[in-house]
Parts: structure tokens; C-alpha cells; sequence
């Protein structure tokens, strides 16, 4: 939610649906609720809200609030940073007061926005500025503790995918076991940073304990991108039959499938600086690891492709119970709502 | 194609070595054939002021991002660069500057300076220019130029800033676009052809008779075009997608000498390994210089992916850049493996000095002739 302009329909449009920034410009205004589902590890959806409609104050057309906020796990309000800002927040604080009152659960995520051509000073004023308003704001109507975030974010950068990681996060059940995981895994194999990676939007749904670097994030997320183009254009097409008879006939006289030692995706590439590798390894259809090895790790990569291994059957397992716990009412999404249906499915 | 000299070996995989090996041979063959021929080109970019030729510039050969070009100024003359490509050829790029008064001053004074002796001309138009008839008008007198000066010189018209037309109508308003600089062109040609013996007087390497030959005079040896006509290629681009890489991997293309000596030997070299796809990038720009396909590779369905994968390794390489804190122009990964379980292999890794090598290969036993 958020106002008109504000980029509601971009940032849905970019991290869903991986429209160009730029291709932006050309959106129109949205006019109704824009519900969009998505299939990944969990069930998603995401409603795109028109800037133009005040849901709480639309006599003419009353929402059914609970059909809207009754299944929500995060509210997302888009303030646009390079506009006046003051009704926006202003609206925001009369969303969160109704929200306070019959659906404390959500979280709301303030994504202060269109970050991009604003110095690192400006950027914090702002942030300061709003949060310092919504705050003194609830206080006066007696609210304290509400759940407010605050992520500053632009559709030209990955700060906007960084901000959807840090949400979705907040919804995954048990999200302390999936990153003790890989803060396993990091300690085992050396590993500078590992991430969990949801392959079709690029947001990490966890990473290891130590501390958050937005670089590391960048170069991972980037590395995703390299694998999905290359899969794309040589993974995602038929070959002739002939072709495969001719790679299972002599001297081998073996099923390709049974020919190759990982049938998952699995690719390394070593940054020339400091010899560093990183490294990629598809858990399952929407799940991929990616990690940041130290450097001269390559020659032990035997030894790391067999403790990865582990970690990933442990991830599979992990989400396969998290499936089956999930209750159709459970964790929901406030522009995402998350329910149990079709979670991971396992295999291509 | 140049310094073939270091083929690397340190290659990840068998494949990788078998083809480094079969390389030096095209190394030799290609460098040797080489040297006999010219080394400099002269390469004409022209277009109004403002309509993105030193940013395109500056992304291919001094791997800017798309977004640093908000910073560049307005050319200033001629800003003439001597591009290194390939280690011992050199590209002499003239980066002309396109506001008015410079473009009065090259079609008089400097016309003949700026004129003879040009392999390549590209002429960039701005698509969301306003005064698409005075930028017209502006082409013919400069594509006359050309003519009467280097009238074998090919001709590279690049319909620009596609990215700021709807995506829906890109298509439509190139294929109209492209009609219209066809008509000028040819009329740019009735223009010289018709104003031939006064105006062909100071051109360089003058076939015999210019005027005559234009007029449709018997093919001499020295002339082997009968008819004045330009060779003309058209593509749209934008500095912000892959089309910018597809356009300057033609321009290129036809600039290297000898390309076919390597195309000749990365085909042996792509039968000989059982790889599906072969290309070849140079290591600065990571354009396709060089590509082979097998005949299963063929039925790939994205025509469109020997400028992707230029894009996608040259953003990589910036990616990498950012992270590491290294220069942009340094070498900034190697040996890129990536195996999609029964589907694909492939590996990218340097492979000689100048240039970068991306192989295909089929899945299983076959693309692992030898243990990683
Ligand atoms: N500079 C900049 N512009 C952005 C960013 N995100 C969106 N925009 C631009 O903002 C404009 C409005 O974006 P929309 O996504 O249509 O806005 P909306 O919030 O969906 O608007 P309504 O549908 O009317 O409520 C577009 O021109 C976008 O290109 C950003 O991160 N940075
Ligand atoms: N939208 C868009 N802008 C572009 C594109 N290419 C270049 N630009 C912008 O156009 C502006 C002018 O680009 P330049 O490369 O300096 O133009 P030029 O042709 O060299 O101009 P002169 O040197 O004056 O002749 C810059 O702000 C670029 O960012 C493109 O493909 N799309
Ligand atoms: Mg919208
Ligand atoms: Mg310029």
C-alpha cells in the first residue's frame, strides 16, 4: 500500500515478475487490487493496492476488512523518498492505528523508496525524519511496540530484493533452524557467507550468523542471475532423441541420467582477485545455496560437495516438515499471505 | 586474431585442456595470416549531439555501466581513440561530436581529413529525437561525404534509445524507421552520383574514371563495385539492454581480419570434444568474436543468445569488480563451471590473453573425457 506514484506496482513488477527497471515508466496507474500468486517454497501472494483508494475510508465501496487483513503476515506501505512525503505518512499512521486494533499480528515494513539518486546522508535524515513522525504519532494515540520496519530501497539496485528477503523472512516458520544450518555449513567448509536463495525472485530466505553484508548478498544474488540465463538458453529446451542416444550408446551404454554424479544444478567460479570460489548448489526446484568460499578452497571441493550434500538433504527435510505443519490459516503475507498449499515440490 | 600465445591450461576441466591445445595451432595460423595485413582501421561514429555515441563507446571498450554515461559531457571535435582489440589490432575509433557547428566543419573544412580512408561508418540516431527531418537531412550530406571519399567504407545505422519507445511498438517504429534511412541513403547515392565529376575530384585511391564507374561504367579490377551502392547494416539498440552487443559484434566482425581461419579451427576444435556450442569473447568488450554451433546445438531456439551471453558475462565481470575492488578492466574471474544434472554442462574460462572461451557440452561421460 501507499500512495499514488509511490511504486507499488514497480516493486511488485520487478521482484515478481523480474521486469527491467527501466520498463517502469510505462506502467499505469493500477486500479484495482492486483492479486498476484506465487509458487516457491511457500505459497505466496501479493496484492498490489491502488494508490488511489483509502480501504478504510470508502463509503461507497465498504472493504470486507477481514477478507483483506484477516490472513495478512506483513503490510508493505511504499513511501516515495523523492516526493513530499507528509500526507504518505500521515495515511500510514491512520493504517497502522486500524491495524492495531483488530490485527496486531501483522508486521508492517515500511519501504522508504526511490532511494536511488539520494546521497547516504539525505537517506538517513529521511528515514530518521519519518520514523521519529510515525512514533511520536502512535504515542500520542497509546500505542507502543507496534511491529514498524523501516528498509530504504530502489527498484535500480538490489536493496529492494534485500528489503522483500528481510520480510518474507519474518514469515517463515522455524527460520532459527534453517539458519543454524548454514551457519553449520559455513563452519564446516570454510565458507566466508552462505545464502539460501528463493531462484525465481532472488530473496534469501536465510543465510549463517555472521553479520550482514550487503556485498556478499549482491555478488550471490548476481551469481543467481548468470545461472538462470545460462539455464535458460541451454537447460530449458528439448534435445533430439538421437542426440541422447548417441551420449547413453557406446562406449558409455548408460542412462544420462545415471551418468552424471549430481542431478541437481550444481556450478563454481573462482574470483581471480584472491582465488576466492563461490559456489552454487540447486536444493530443489525453487531452492538454490550459493556461497562464498575462502580463498584456495577449490582444491578441497570433493570434501565441500559432500558436506553440502548434507545440508541439503537437511533442508529438504526440513522443508517437507514445514509443509506439512503449515495449516491453511497459518503464516500469512500482508502483501503476501502464505498458506499450506503446494509448497516445495521435490524434483524437476 | 592476436596473442594466441598463452592458451590456458590451469582449465578446469579436460575439455578445456583438449581445447587449448588444438588452439595454439589456430593461434599460429590466425596471428601468422594476421600480420600481412593492414592493422589500423578508421572508424567513423557520427550522429547528432546527444544521441549516445560516446556512451555506447565507452561501454564496449571501457566498460562503463549503463548508468555512469549520465556523466559523460558533449564531444568536444573529434575525440579520436585508438582501440586495442584482440592484442595487435587497432581500431583508430573517431568519436565525432555531433552539435551543429562540428558536423558544418566536417562535411567543409575537414572533409577530406575526416572522410578518406574510413572502413566503418556508424550513424546513430536518437529515436526520440524531434527533428527526425533535419537529422535526416544531416545523414545524407554526411553519407555523401562518405561516398565521395571511401565509397567501399560499410555503413552501420544504429536506431537508438529503443529502450525509451514502448515495448509493444519497438518493432513497428524500427521497421519504419529503417524504411526512411534506406530512402535517404539512396537518395545520399542519386546526390553524388549526379554532382559526380566536380565532386569526386580529391578522393583517395580514385578507381579509374570515379564519375564514369558511378554512372554505371564496365567493372574495372579496380573497381569491383559496379554501381555506387552502400553496404548498409541496421539494428536497434539501447545502452540499456543486449541489443548494444549484438549490433557492435556485427560492426566488429567486420573489422577483424582473418576471422575465418578461427572459425575454421574452433569448428575441428568443437567436433574433436563433442561440444554443442562454442564462443569466443574478447576480454575487454566479452563481445562474440568468434562463434561455432553443432548441428544439435542448431535447434537452440534463442537466436538472440550470443549477445545475451555478452551481456550477462560483461555485467558478471562488473559484478565481480564491485565486489573484489579491483578495476573493472582487470581480469576479474576464472573458470567458471556450471553442470545441470542430465541436461548440460558448460564452463567459461580464460583462454588466451585476449580473449575468454564459453563451452557447451553435452551432460554424462562425454563432457568429462578425463576426472575434473
Ligand atoms: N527513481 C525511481 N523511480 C521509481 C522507483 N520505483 C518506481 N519508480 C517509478 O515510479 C513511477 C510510479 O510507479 P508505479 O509502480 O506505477 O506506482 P504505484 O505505487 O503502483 O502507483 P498506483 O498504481 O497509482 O498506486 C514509475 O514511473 C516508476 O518508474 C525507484 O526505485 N526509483
Ligand atoms: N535512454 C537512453 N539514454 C541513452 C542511451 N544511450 C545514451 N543515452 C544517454 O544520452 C545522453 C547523451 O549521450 P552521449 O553518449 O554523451 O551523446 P553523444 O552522441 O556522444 O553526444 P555528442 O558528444 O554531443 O555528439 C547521456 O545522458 C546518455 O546516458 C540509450 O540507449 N537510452
Ligand atoms: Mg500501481
Ligand atoms: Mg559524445
Amino acid at each position: 500500500m501507499g500512495q499514488r506514484r509511490s511504486g507499488k506496482s514497480s516493486i511488485s513488477s520487478v521482484v515478481f515478475h523480474k521486469l527491467p527497471p527501466n520498463e517502469t515508466l510505462f506502467l499505469e496507474s493500477t486500479a484495482r487490487i492486483q492479486k498476484d500468486s506465487l509458487n516457491s517454497f511457500m505459497e505466496f501472494q501479493v496484492w498490489d493496492f491502488p494508490g488511489q483508494i483509502d480501504v478504510f475510508d470508502n463509503p461507497s465501496f465498504p472493504f470486507d476488512m477481514d477478507a483483506i487483513f484477516g490472513e495478512i503476515g506483513a503490510l508493505i506501505w511504499v513511501i516515495d523518498a523523492q516526493d513530499d512525503y507528509l500526507e504518505a505518512v500521515a495515511r500510514l499512521n491512520a493504517t497502522i492505528l486500524h491495524l492495531q486494533r483488530s490485527y496486531q499480528h501483522i508486521n508492517i515494513e515500511v519501504f522508504i523508496h526511490k532511494v536511488d539518486g539520494l546521497s547516504d546522508d539525505y537517506k538517513l535524515d529521511i528515514q530518521r525524519d519519518i520514523t521519529i513522525r510515525i512514533q511520536d504519532e502512535l504515542s500520542d494515540q497509546g500505542v507502543e511496540n507496534a511491529p514498524v520496519n523501516f528498509h530504504l530501497t530502489s527498484i535500480y539496485n538490489h536493496s529492494i530484493f534485500e528489503a522483500f528477503s528481510k520480510v518474507i523472512q519474518k514469515l517463515i516458520p522455524r527460520l532459527g533452524q534453517l539458519e543454524a544450518m548454514l551457519t553449520n555449513l559455513c563452519r564446516t567448509c570454510r565458507f566466508e557467507k552462505a545464502y539460501l536463495f528463493d531462484v525465481n525472485t532472488k530473496i534469501y530466505i536465510a543465510t549463517d550468523s555472521t553479520p550482514e553484508d550487503m556485498a556478499s548478498y549482491e555478488i550471490c544474488s548476481d551469481y543467481v542471475d548468470v545461472i538462470i540465463d545460462f539455464t535458460e538458453v541451454y537447460g530449458s529446451w528439448q534435445r533430439t532423441p538421437e542426440w541422447r542416444k548417441r551420449l547413453e550408446g557406446p562406449p558409455w551404454e548408460q542412462k544420462l541420467e545415471d551418468q552424471v554424479a549430481c542431478e541437481w544444478a550444481e556450478s563454481g567460479m573462482v574470483l581471480a582477485d584472491a582465488q576466492r570460489p563461490i559456489m552454487l548448489r540447486e536444493v530443489d526446484r525453487f531452492l538454490a545455496l550459493v556461497a562464498i568460499m575462502k580463498e584456495g578452497s577449490y582444491e578441497k571441493m570433493p570434501q565441500i560437495n559432500m558436506n553440502v550434500d548434507v545440508v541439503v538433504k537437511g533442508l529438504t527435510e526440513f522443508f517437507e516438515i514445514t509443509k506439512s505443519k503449515m495449516t491453511p490459516t497459518a503464516v500469512p503475507g500482508g502483501v503476501t499471505a502464505v498458506n499450506g498449499n503446494g509448497v516445495v515440490g521435490n524434483g524437476h | 586474431m592476436a596473442d594466441y600465445d598463452q592458451p590456458n591450461t590451469g582449465a578446469s576441466t579436460a575439455a578445456a585442456a583438449a581445447a587449448a591445445a588444438t588452439a595454439t595451432a589456430a593461434a599460429q595460423a590466425a596471428a601468422q595470416a594476421q600480420l600481412k595485413k593492414v592493422k589500423k582501421q578508421k572508424v567513423l561514429l557520427m550522429g547528432k549531439s546527444g544521441s549516445g555515441k560516446s556512451s555506447m563507446r565507452s561501454i564496449i571498450f571501457s566498460n562503463y555501466l549503463a548508468r555512469d554515461t549520465r556523466r559523460l559531457g558533449a564531444t568536444i571535435d573529434i575525440d579520436l581513440s585508438h582501440v586495442k582489440f584482440l592484442g595487435n589490432l587497432t581500431l583508430n575509433l573517431w568519436d565525432c561530436g555531433g552539435q551543429e557547428a562540428f558536423m558544418e566543419n566536417y562535411l567543409s573544412q575537414q572533409r577530406a581529413h575526416v572522410f578518406s580512408n574510413v572502413g566503418v561508418l556508424i550513424y546513430v540516431f536518437d529515436i526520440e529525437s524531434r527533428d527526425v527531418d533535419r537529422d535526416l537531412a544531416t545523414y545524407v550530406n554526411i553519407i555523401s561525404a562518405l561516398v565521395q571519399y571511401s565509397r567501399e567504407a560499410k555503413v552501420f545505422v544504429l536506431i537508438h534509445k529503443m529502450d525509451l519507445i514502448q515495448p509493444m511498438t519497438r518493432e513497428d517504429v524500427f521497421d519504419r524507421r529503417v524504411a526512411l534511412v534506406r530512402r535517404k541513403t539512396a537518395e545520399a547515392v542519386a546526390i553524388v552520383r549526379k554532382q559526380k565529376p566536380e565532386l569526386t575530384g580529391p578522393s583517395p585511391p580514385p578507381p579509374p574514371g570515379p564519375g564514369g564507374a558511378m554512372a554505371g561504367s564496365l567493372p574495372s579490377p579496380d573497381s569491383p563495385i559496379p554501381d555506387l551502392e552502400v553496404s548498409m547494416q541496421l539494428f536497434a539498440t539501447s545502452i540499456w539492454d543486449q541489443s548494444l552487443y549484438k549490433a557492435w559484434a556485427s560492426i566488429i566482425h567486420d573489422l577483424v581480419p582473418n576471422l575465418s581461419v578461427i572459425e575454421t579451427q574452433l569448428a575441428s576444435l568443437g567436433v574433436a570434444i563433442d561440444a554443442d556450442e562454442i564462443l569466443l569473447f574478447e576480454r575487454t568488450s566479452f563481445l562474440v568474436v568468434s562463434k561455432w554451433t553443432s548441428p544439435e546445438g542448431e535447434s537452440n531456439p534463442y537466436g538472440d543468445r550470443f549477445e545475451r551471453m555478452s551481456n550477462i558475462l560483461k555485467a558478471w565481470k562488473h559484478t565481480c569488480s564491485k565486489f573484489t575492488g579491483t578495476p573493472r578492466n582487470a581480469e576479474q574471474f576464472s573458470d567458471f563451471e556450471y553442470k545441470m544434472g542430465a541436461n548440460f554442462s558448460m564452463f567459461v574460462t580464460k583462454f588466451t590473453t585476449n580473449t575468454y572461451i564459453l563451452v557447451c557440452m553435452p551432460p554424462g561421460e562425454a563432457s568429462s573425457i578425463a576426472p575434473s
